[in-house]
């Protein structure tokens, strides 16, 4: 089965703390109830730093895959309002 | 209503005797140091007086100081620059938990390139313990870095111990002396420092200029690779009017430290003081007495950071609640984790750092002003309970 495509992409590969977790909240914000954005970062606190942002926000936390080279796909369901 | 200004360490108005001074390197003086010509000498000649200035400034040699464009750039060169050019010796470097971002940031690109990186824990005053820091030394150790002083909770380093264990086993010794610089006299003889990063601003100097210290026979590799100024170390034309401005700012600094420190230091105790008095569970984040004049960082049970920041701002008031780059994202500061505060308690902390155009009027208004929106807010709050006697 191929997987669904995201709503949005986002790629902070290369970028630090705290840009990977400001420009997600940027991003899931432009986008409506249910769509969801895909992260790429390879900041090792990219992870805890989204989890928690999901459990403050209420955005739900859908999938965190890791690849060998340190990055990390990451992906957000928007929660609707 | 007058605007109040209490978020001096995030950023500082430039000092207009420092504006003055930087006017005519605009328009008048504005050769390029490396020429050769007269128009060129005179840039040449500026630029030498402010290596000068700032040597003296922190009892350094003049060959010693290298201009960059921010103490960012400066922490850059001397970490991965001093690491790179150090690479045969040893892969191992330290650094605190409680230092600024930018030094964590830069840990993690030196991880990725095969460094590693130990962070020592500080204690409940976010001050670090130079038997942990010992016992994290190894063989393949090349260099320390620990910040002079906390930039968010204002703890101040024991810096002098640091510098005498570095020398006994042979490391280099790196701090980041932006949060400290104009409130603690600075001498990196004394404190036994080899590579020292400043900002222009800090000192009431503009922003984007910066400055790197580096002690005789230690070596690192450029970043910036150029035409060669800076002696190689920092290529690209020199910010004259920028660099000047920073001289200006350090001297007169020089001259009015201790007085400032002073008044500071009175700001400082009397809000720590009223607040703690008159606001019930609030707490002092931060050492009650190894800390920069100027900060006061206290945190109030059952608040949040952000509903704080915006009555300040329908105040007037310019206030910070944790460190300025995470403040955008709402999550709690590393620095307050570090000390062992819960994730909630760190969140209903406030930062006030005074500075040179505060007045007895300021620190009036935010003591009049803090009451009554950390009691208007508990009122509302779901979360927070008075404690009963």
């Amino acid at each position: 089965m191929t997987e669904v495509e995201p709503d949005e992409l986002l790629d902070c590969v290369g970028l630090y703390c705290p840009q990977p977790l400001f420009q997600t909240k940027q991003a899931i914000e432009n986008l409506e109830a249910g769509q969801i954005l895909e992260i790429i970062a390879d900041d090792p606190a990219a992870e805890e730093d989204l989890r928690r942002f999901c459990r403050r926000t209420g955005h739900e936390l859908v999938s965190v895959k890791n690849f060998p080279d340190g990055v990390k796909r990451i992906r957000i369901r928007h929660k609707g309002d | 209503m007058k605007d109040i200004y209490l978020d001096y360490q995030s950023a500082k108005p430039v000092d207009p005797r420092v504006v003055e001074a930087m006017l005519p390197y605009f328009t008048e003086k504005y050769g390029n140091p490396s020429a050769l010509h007269h128009i060129g000498d005179v840039a040449t000649d500026a630029l030498e007086e402010s290596r000068k200035s700032i040597a003296k400034f922190i009892n350094a040699e003049e060959d010693e100081i290298i201009f960059t464009s921010s103490a960012t750039e400066s922490i850059n060169t001397a970490l991965i620059g001093y690491a790179l050019r150090n690479k045969n010796k040893g892969n191992h470097i330290i650094i605190s938990e409680v230092e600024h971002i930018s030094i964590h940031n830069i840990a993690k690109y030196l991880e990725r390139m095969d460094f590693e990186v130990s962070k020592i824990p500080v204690d409940q005053y976010g001050r670090i313990s130079l038997s942990k820091l010992e016992r994290r030394i190894t063989d393949k150790t090349i260099l320390i870095s620990v910040g002079y002083a906390s930039n968010e909770i204002g703890t101040i380093q024991p810096i002098r111990e640091i510098g005498k264990l570095a020398a006994e086993k042979g490391i280099a010794f790196h701090s980041d002396a932006v949060a400290a610089e104009g409130l603690v006299p600075l001498d990196v003889e004394r404190d036994g420092i080899h590579l020292m990063s400043l900002s222009s601003n800090d000192l009431y100097g503009p922003k984007g200029v910066g400055v790197l210290y580096m002690k005789k026979k230690y070596r690192v590799n450029p970043l910036i690779i150029g035409g060669g100024q800076e002696r190689g170390l920092r290529s690209g034309s020199e910010d004259v009017a920028g660099i000047i401005g920073m001289k200006a700012a350090a001297e007169i600094m020089q001259k009015e430290m201790p007085s400032e420190v002073k008044r500071f230091t009175g700001y400082r105790d009397r809000m720590i003081k009223q607040i703690l008095e008159e606001i019930p569970d609030s707490y002092l984040n931060g050492h009650p007495t190894e800390r920069l004049a100027s900060n006061t960082h206290v945190r109030f049970e059952g608040i949040e950071g952000e509903s704080i920041l915006l009555s300040f701002k329908d105040k007037g008031i310019a206030i910070s609640t944790g460190s300025a780059c995470t403040s955008k994202t709402l999550e709690p500061s590393h620095t307050l984790i570090a000390t062992g505060l819960l994730h909630e308690e760190a969140h209903g902390s406030l930062q006030i750092t005074t500075g040179r155009f505060n007045t007895d009027d300021d620190i009036d208004r935010a003591l009049e002003v803090i009451p009554e929106i950390v009691t208007r807010l508990r009122n509302l709050s779901p979360i927070y309970k008075a404690k009963t006697v």
